[in-house]
């Protein structure tokens, strides 16, 4: 579903992503560890190309992401392409970013109406079959400041659910939470993956990357130290910088 | 139950009375000069020539605020897009309709002949009438300042907004309509209308082009009959009115949009 093959990101004076292979199957579910600063977000916004990449690629379901291949060329693509890109790949964020001046319905079926070009209808059904996926049926009509962080983010997820994305991306969703509202966000998640969506998530819950990831990267300085099942990485990591950060995460959190 | 007993401030109230004294001195000098013969002010406050002027100002303010709006959205966008030369050109658009006197751009546009004769196949003044150059020349540089107060709003919405409506494939354009814009009307709206009230009282400018505004209408009326300050009493009437009912309207808005957006602070 994903591949990267030395993805760079450079800015002014700093590279803060120094080629970064990586491949997500179809289903499957990456969580992307390390300390803040060491390129994990970045990489995350380039996928889908709210960053653009500086050198390499990144292949979504097959494709190109932001460029078009022809010969040894490569073609920055259309706006409208771009955008076509983005709509089959969800995101969430940390500060949840739902759109204050709308309803949570509203937040829902915006996208799907105006860039999907679904009915309204339609699209409302679906938002409210996506609410009460993730418990919040009784608040389609509420603002969203009239919600709990926890809350906020649980519409976020099924406002991104509500476009049917091939691909979710979750930049560290639970950081901006009270730490007794982390729960309900990671509850929703870990019923995504049970439905097989393809999942890359950005994370600090080290119990969440877990139960529930497939691979588990560690990334330190832009780069990917090393990855695998989380079995091996969490519990027997064999670099040194691993070992270390996960003792200084672990330590502080029992 | 205590008594509690306020604070004496004779000052406080000393003050107060010298000013209703001077206010009441000021007001009855006015009304009882014998320069001023109150039944011209009485004949002309709702003359036709009068009423047709007033009418012409609302439609010019009106007109220059829409064309100020529209431009102001374009400029700000330019003024924040990705292109160092669309920057530049609006940059330097405020720049210059900001940096010159309005009565100056007023001159210039009321007398365009003097430059261009012919604007295409028309001869300009058939084109830019008294009332058309004023439309242009006070919707242009509304456009300057409203650039200005757009980009503030646009600003002042989290980024993060952006990128959530960018990244559930958006474009540019419907991002900003659907969700940046509305979003920046809160930061908007305040400044837009102390800039509205300041363009109807702006209008008054064009008279030096003969716009045919309500200035125009008293000063042709003044000129006739050298009742000057009586006639100015008369359209500072109808200003006044206009600014009022102005600022009752940007009172109700503010007040419609702050519920709309019920602690709008809260998500981010």
């Amino acid at each position: 579903m994903l591949r990267a093959l030395g993805v760079r990101k450079r800015y002014r004076h700093e590279e803060v992503l120094k080629g970064i292979d990586l491949e997500v199957a179809s289903g499957e579910v990456l969580c992307l560890i390390g300390p803040s600063g060491s390129g994990k977000s970045t990489f995350l916004r380039c996928i889908n190309h709210l960053e653009k990449v500086s050198d390499g690629r990144l292949y979504v379901d097959g494709e190109l992401v932001g460029y078009r291949e022809r010969g040894d060329r490569l073609y920055e693509m259309h706006p409208r392409e771009i955008c076509r890109q983005r709509a089959d790949i969800g995101m969430v964020f940390q500060r949840f970013n739902l759109f204050p001046h709308q309803t949570v319905l509203q937040n829902i079926i915006e996208a799907p109406i105006r860039v999907r070009r679904e009915a309204k209808a339609q699209a409302t059904e679906h938002a409210r079959a996506l609410l009460a996926r993730v418990g919040l049926a009784d608040k389609a009509d509420a603002y969203p400041s009239r919600l709990s962080g926890g809350q906020q983010q649980r519409v976020a997820i099924a406002r991104a659910l509500a476009m049917r994305p091939k691909l979710l991306l979750f930049d560290e969703p639970t950081s901006a939470l009270d730490p007794e509202l982390v729960g309900e966000v990671l509850n929703v998640m870990r019923g995504l993956t049970e439905d097989g969506m393809t999942m890359i998530v950005v994370t600090h819950e080290m119990a969440f990357a877990r139960d529930a990831a497939d691979t588990v990267a560690f990334m330190d300085a832009g780069v990917i130290v090393e990855s695998g099942p989380p079995g091996e990485i969490l519990a027997q990591p064999r670099h040194e910088r691993t070992r270390a950060f996960l003792s200084r995460v672990i330590g502080a959190r029992t | 139950m205590t008594r509690v007993v306020p604070l004496r401030r004779p000052w406080l109230w000393l003050g107060s009375a010298l000013v209703v004294v001077l206010a009441a001195l000021l007001a009855l000098s006015v009304w009882r000069n014998p320069n001023i013969q109150h039944g011209v002010i009485l004949q002309y406050q709702f003359a036709p020539a009068i009423l047709a002027g007033l009418r012409t100002t609302v439609v010019l303010a009106l007109l220059a605020a829409l064309i100020g709006t529209v431009l102001g959205v374009l400029l700000a966008v330019m003024r924040l897009s990705e292109s160092p030369v669309l920057r530049l050109a609006s940059g330097f658009y405020t720049w210059l309709l900001r940096g010159t006197p309005l009565l100056v751009q007023i001159l210039i546009w009321g007398n365009l002949a003097l430059l261009f004769q012919y604007l295409g196949p028309f001869p300009t003044n058939d084109v830019l009438t008294p009332f058309v150059a004023s439309v242009v020349a006070l919707g242009l540089n509304e456009g300057a300042y409203m650039a200005e107060i757009v980009r503030a709003g646009i600003i002042a919405v989290d980024r993060g907004q952006n990128d959530a409506a960018l990244a559930l494939g958006m474009s540019y354009p419907l991002a900003l309509r659907r969700v940046i814009l509305p979003q920046a009307m809160r930061v908007i709206i305040p400044p837009a209308g102390n800039q509205f009230i300041s363009l109807l009282k702006a209008t008054s400018l064009v008279s030096v082009i003969a716009g045919g505004d309500m200035l125009t209408a008293a000063e042709n009326i003044s000129s006739a009959n050298l009742h000057t300050i009586e006639l100015m009493l008369v359209a500072t009437f109808w200003y006044l009115v206009l600014t009022t009912i102005a600022s009752l309207g940007q009172h109700y808005v503010e007040r419609r949009l702050g519920k709309a957006g019920v602690g709008m602070h809260a998500t981010s």
